[in-house]
């Protein structure tokens, strides 16, 4: 190749090829090659054992309350999510600076300490723990702990994939559909959702896959109550701890198969959308 | 239904906008607020379309105090510097937006804004673009979109936000003509800002020259060009002329 035809932005073939190799090698290191143990431990002995693994009891009561407490905690980030970043986006007020940076808080504190704080404030021994048991309320060690633990913890999600987009948007289209008569309802549903509503979908399908696969913040507030309030991370944890690699190996698969489909589901979306994500890029 | 605007302040932190703006336009007045960037002229107009509250000062159009109508009852067809098309909407979805918005009782049919969008599409010359995107638009195109837009709720009152300046020159002259024809044909009350002074003086009836908060003349634009009343206003008119 000519240098003369090369694009001034272009470095030399040896660097790109020097830099692609470096970027595969640590990827398929770190990120693929122990997909493929997990995957390869689990069918080690063929479909069968994975099968039963999966099939048990508590294998499923586990998949249940997974399931269960990503359906409660997914959609209510989502709604506070687009709420947070309507508020910061669109509005100037003082303290913004402030919001902003309580709504980074779960991802700069240590998951143990978020469970930790609600054990603290909901707990036997702690703030509200009396008052809730004698009026015979659980949260900690119950499905509502779970709830709230996974909540805090994967608040950012939606509200960080938002903010930006929403700022760069500005309130330009807002205030046309006001001077046109709109009400705020009418605002938010045929002028602010749409155009927003490929970040939300991102911003939910990274918060689904966060909620599912949390570990540290559940692990504080469920107690590890078999059956009751395991949750896949915490029975995949327990099953390991019990020397059941295969069916430990059996249902990290199945958790992994989910995070897999949430980002094909994302990459399809792309691939299906791509000309109607172009245009609302093209301001 | 002559507008009246009377003592009119605006501060934002420290940066004081509008130091006292007063001016009266006659109904169906076309009225340049002309002046440099920075001199307060988009944020007077904002305020006229209730996009911004003033901290002092009165308005009164029609009779109404105009600053107690809220935004979206002001019916003011404003269109934006950058025209702030609805992206997802083609053509015909946004001029129909201000109909389609309305409470049930006052919607007009389906048939009825269908109809409505083809004699805008008409007005602005957009015919047979009406099941286009905005981004497949040129900014001329784009400008006259944004304009039908503000025309279809029946505006009380027309607020242009320098309505040419994404454009090029030739689109310019030629939208300039078209603008003023449909002016006069529609007798609106009509404000538009803009730091171009030739713009000002061809379009207008009447002519503000803004600078740092304040308006500096207000009058005819002969009688502007021939007794500027301050330095500013024979400075700006000059350094633009040459």
């Amino acid at each position: 190749m000519s240098p003369r035809f090369r694009s001034p932005t272009a470095d030399h073939w040896s660097m790109r090829a020097g830099l692609t190799v470096l970027s595969l090698a640590f990827i398929g290191l770190f990120l693929v090659l122990p997909l493929i143990v997990v995957f390869g431990e689990a069918f080690a002995d063929g479909l069968r054992p994975v099968w039963a693994a999966i099939r048990e009891p508590d294998a499923l009561d586990a998949i249940r309350l997974t399931l269960v407490a990503a359906a409660i905690a997914v959609p209510l980030n989502a709604v506070f999510g687009v709420a947070a970043a309507w508020t910061v986006a669109k509005f100037d007020f003082p303290g913004k600076g402030l919001l902003v940076t309580f709504i980074d808080l779960p991802f700069s504190v240590s998951p143990v300490v978020s469970g930790l704080i609600y054990v603290l404030v909901f707990g036997l021994q702690g703030w509200f723990g009396p008052w809730l048991s004698a009026h015979n309320v659980h949260i900690i060690f119950a499905l509502p702990g779970i709830v709230l633990a996974t909540i805090f913890v994967t608040f950012p999600f939606v509200a960080r994939e938002l903010i930006p987009l929403m700022t760069d948007q500005g309130r330009d289209e807002e205030e046309a559909a006001v001077s046109l008569g709109a009400s705020g309802f009418s605002i938010f549903r045929r002028v602010t959702l749409p155009n927003i509503k490929w970040g939300l979908l991102y911003g939910v399908l990274l918060c689904n896959a966060r909620a599912m696969g949390e570990f540290g913040a559940v692990s504080v507030v469920s107690g590890h109550i078999r059956g009751l309030t395991d949750t896949m991370p915490l029975h995949i944890e327990v099953l390991y701890n019990d020397y059941q690699y295969q069916a430990a190996f059996a249902v990290a698969t199945l958790l992994a198969l989910l995070a897999l489909l949430t980002l094909a589901l994302k990459t399809l979306l792309e691939w299906r959308y791509a000309d109607e994500i172009a245009a609302m890029h093209h301001h | 239904m002559s507008l009246t605007v009377d003592g009119i302040t605006k501060r934002f932190g420290n940066f004081e906008a509008l130091k006292g703006v007063s001016f009266t336009a006659p109904q169906g007045a076309f009225v340049a607020l002309l002046g440099p960037s920075g001199s307060g002229k988009t944020t007077l107009l904002r305020i006229l379309g209730g996009l911004e509250f003033p901290d002092a000062g009165s308005v009164h159009f029609a009779d109404l105090n105009w600053l107690a109508v809220p935004a979206r009852e002001r019916r003011t067809g404003f269109v934006f510097q950058h025209y702030a098309l609805f992206q997802h909407m083609t053509v015909e979805k946004n001029i129909a937006f201000g109909l389609a918005v309305k409470p049930r009782r006052e919607r007009p049919s389906r048939a009825q804004i269908a109809k409505r969008v083809q004699e805008l599409l008409a007005l602005v010359q957009l015919d047979g673009l009406g099941k286009r995107y905005p981004s497949q638009l040129s900014g001329g195109q784009r400008q006259r979109v944004a304009l039908a837009r503000a025309l279809a709720i029946e505006p009380r009152m027309l607020l242009l936000d320098e309505p040419f300046g994404a454009l090029d020159a030739k689109v310019r002259k030629e939208l300039r003509g078209w603008l003023r024809a449909l002016h006069e044909k529609l007798g609106l009350t009509t404000i538009f800002v803009t730091h171009d002074q030739e713009e000002a003086f061809e379009l207008a009836d009447l002519v503000a020259v803004v600078n740092g908060g304040k308006i500096e003349q207000y009058g005819t634009p002969a009688d502007v060009r021939q007794a500027p009343r301050s330095t500013f206003v024979r400075d700006f008119i000059e350094a633009r002329a040459n």
